[in-house]
């Protein structure tokens, strides 16, 4: 399957050349750019064009909840959509390809980092504009992103490292709980923690340390299963993560200055959209430096012979442990995140289920890949969303999809490919010149 | 002064004895080879040397420094590269990253370079590029450096090793049956490749060998090893005519 993936670039399935060749010469910038005006569009005219189609409102989900409460609605869902995203984005998008084509080749020549910033504030821009139809919309994205870092930081064990981690609910939950407890306590007049410490106006200061030293204590608790449980390889990492997780969440329940089973609440509304789009952004940045660097890469090397990479002087424990630690912080960071999210957690939050998703996220998008933990997140998790409506029948479909996935890419969707930047923003030129 | 001097090695994998009192010097600039027949102990001894097993008694001196004990990795960064009997290779990894791979131990940019990509982190990965192409070219595999190793046929897999074992700048060169399975193409290729090691390089070679050919070739001294004891030791002349040496490989029938 491995062979597939990186022969695919070059030979291209014919299926979909012509598409290929029609969307080919559109950079990122301009898909950004489209979808941008896009959802400018839908906050003028979306609420019109909704009635026009005889929906009840704007479909929050891309149609799909309104399609599943009431299949007769589904021709005007999908004309929405249809109209609404796809039609403008590749109109857009065509449109404006030369001239971002010209001004992405301009860009290629500054430093990295002006254009990459560009393309982040169009993109965080039209997500801002999506989210401000409804909170749903805002709380799924946010979720999502946050979904992202977990995958992501779950990637790099599960993917990059190729070992079997079960821990991480207990990793976001040890960063949950830090961050909130610090939260909390300083900063809001609260039953458990008493009066604020500090005034709230230097709560959004604050926050960020509050997520750094939550991602710490996670990155503590996995250093107690990094040290017994790196000496070997093989099934012991799995084993002994999901006790691991298992003792975190007892031990949760029991603390009783952290709310114990009934949870913790009352974090303040800080985890606002721009803040965890920033956090996301800096830990895809932060993560896909490191795998990309020869330190990064020693990890695949650990995976497919640790033998070798012994002998090829890579110091193969150190390896293990800061990846596992580095995987850690990153989960307690989108745990803080979550509970400023939701505002409200207790153990149960942080159970079975959690690592079943995220788990599936990871093997759904792809090992190894950056790109495959975005898909994945991304994918799984609105996918989740959407067939809330079907209850019971949602963890039906989910598993099955990714069964079928197991089947047919084993590594998942896209496994073992590079995050690039510097090849995703570049300008576009039609498929056919290229050969 | 040696520049390996190992003294009264001998290892014991629980009761059974691996290998017994087993000496060995080797000048800067030397080849030498260990022979044997199968299950003679060769192998562990390179695993001994290299820090994956640690020996039981003996010293082992690299350079004036004692490397019994030492991690694998600290062995190999101290000077002592190798390459696998069978091909240990990263089967999701490129050429090039392999090659780079091997320049771990000199990377000093450290973790804040990993995560935030600094300056000195772009320089150095440059720089350990441009060795790492400068040994794909020695190599003559430089139009393969992005290839995923996998794709790759059997005989560019063993140059791959090779240069992935170069990379880490050894002081000596431990070859594991460099030649195994090799066409006879193929096997001049690497004949060329360890000559050019040995003359332009001036590298210490110590390698295992199964066929006498290519070690009468190349070296200048032979130890001859069965289970796990050197029975003779000389010029290739001096163990193709030793008796001993016709009995472990022949069987004594054969001699009359």
């Amino acid at each position: 399957m491995v062979e597939n993936n990186s022969a695919s670039p070059d030979n291209p399935p014919k299926r979909f050349l012509r598409l290929r060749q029609f969307l080919g010469d559109i950079p990122l910038l301009a898909w950004l750019f489209g979808g941008l005006i896009s959802v400018l569009v839908e906050q003028q005219i979306g609420e019109s064009l909704a009635n026009l189609l005889g929906l009840p409102k704007i479909p929050v989900l891309f149609g799909f909840m309104i399609a599943m409460k009431e299949p007769l609605l589904l021709p005007g869902a999908l004309a929405y959509v249809l109209v609404l995203y796809v039609l403008t984005i590749v109109l857009i998008g065509k449109i404006t390809a030369r001239p971002f084509n010209l001004m992405a080749a301009k860009m290629m020549q500054w430093p990295i980092a002006i254009p990459v910033l560009l393309h982040l504030v169009v993109l965080y821009a039209s997500m801002h504009f999506w989210a401000d139809i409804s909170l749903y919309r805002e709380l799924t994205l946010k979720l999502t992103l946050i979904a992202i870092m977990l995958t992501l930081s779950l990637n790099i064990i599960n993917g990059y490292m190729g070992e079997f981690s079960c821990s991480h609910p207990g990793f976001m939950s040890l960063g949950a709980y830090g961050a909130s407890a610090i939260m909390v306590l300083f900063f809001v007049n609260d039953r458990l923690f008493g009066d604020a410490i500090l005034p709230e106006v230097l709560g959004p200061l604050f926050f960020p340390l509050a997520l750094i030293l939550g991602g710490i204590v996670a990155a503590l608790g996995a250093l107690l299963i990094a040290i017994p449980s790196f000496k070997t390889r093989g099934d012991y990492l799995a084993i002994i993560s999901l006790a691991f997780m298992f003792i975190v969440k007892s031990l949760f329940e029991n603390l009783q200055f952290l709310g114990g089973a009934r949870g913790l609440k009352g974090q303040p509304d800080l985890a606002n959209l721009p803040t965890v789009f920033i956090w996301m952004v800096i830990c895809v940045w932060v993560i896909n430096n490191f795998v990309r660097s020869t330190m990064g890469k020693a990890l695949n090397a650990v995976r497919d012979d640790e033998l070798a990479a012994e002998a090829m002087t890579v110091d193969t424990r150190r390896t293990k442990m800061v990846a596992f630690l580095f995987a850690a912080f990153w989960a307690g960071v989108a745990g803080g995140l979550f509970a400023h999210t939701v505002r409200f957690i207790n153990p149960n939050t942080f159970g079975v289920q959690r690592l079943a998703e995220i788990l599936a996220m990871v093997y759904f998008g792809g090992l190894n890949s950056v790109y495959g933990s975005i898909v994945g997140a991304v994918s799984l998790n609105l996918l989740g969303e959407m067939l809330r409506p079907l209850a019971l029948f949602k963890w039906i479909i989910i598993p099955l999809l990714l069964i079928l996935i197991m089947i047919y890419r084993p590594t998942g969707l896209v496994a073992f490919k590079e995050f690039d930047v510097r090849k995703l923003i570049q300008p576009k030129r039609k498929p056919e010149k290229e050969v | 002064m040696p520049l390996l001097q190992v003294e009264n090695m001998t290892h014991y994998f629980g009761g059974l004895r691996a290998v017994h009192n087993f000496n060995l010097e080797i000048e800067p600039g030397q080849i030498r080879a260990l022979i044997g027949p199968n299950g003679a102990g060769k192998t562990t001894i390179f695993n001994l040397m290299t820090g994956i097993y640690t020996p039981t008694e003996g010293r082992i001196i690299l350079d004036g420094e004692d490397i019994v004990g030492l991690q694998p990795h600290v062995v190999a960064s101290r000077g002592l590269g190798r390459t696998f009997q069978n091909l240990c290779l990263w089967r999701h990894m490129t050429v090039l990253e392999h090659v780079m791979m091997a320049r771990y131990s000199r990377l000093t940019y450290g973790l804040v370079g990993a995560f935030f990509g600094t300056a000195l982190r772009n320089r150095e990965e440059a720089a350990s590029k441009a060795k790492a192409m400068e040994l794909l070219d020695l190599m003559d595999i430089a139009h393969l450096a992005d290839q995923t190793v996998i794709n790759l046929p059997y005989g560019a897999q063993r140059r791959v090793e090779m240069a992935r074992a170069l990379a880490s700048e050894p002081k000596i060169l431990f070859l594991d049956e460099p030649t195994v399975g090799m066409t006879p193409e193929e096997l001049d290729q690497m004949l060329g490749i360890i000559r050019t090691l040995h003359q332009d390089l001036g590298l210490a070679i110590y390698l295992i060998e199964h066929r006498l050919k290519i070690v009468m070739e190349l070296c200048e001294r032979i130890q001859t090893l069965v289970f796990g004891e050197v029975i003779a030791e000389g010029s290739p002349e001096e163990i193709q005519n030793n008796p001993k040496v016709i009995e472990a490989y022949l069987g004594k029938e054969a001699v009359h």
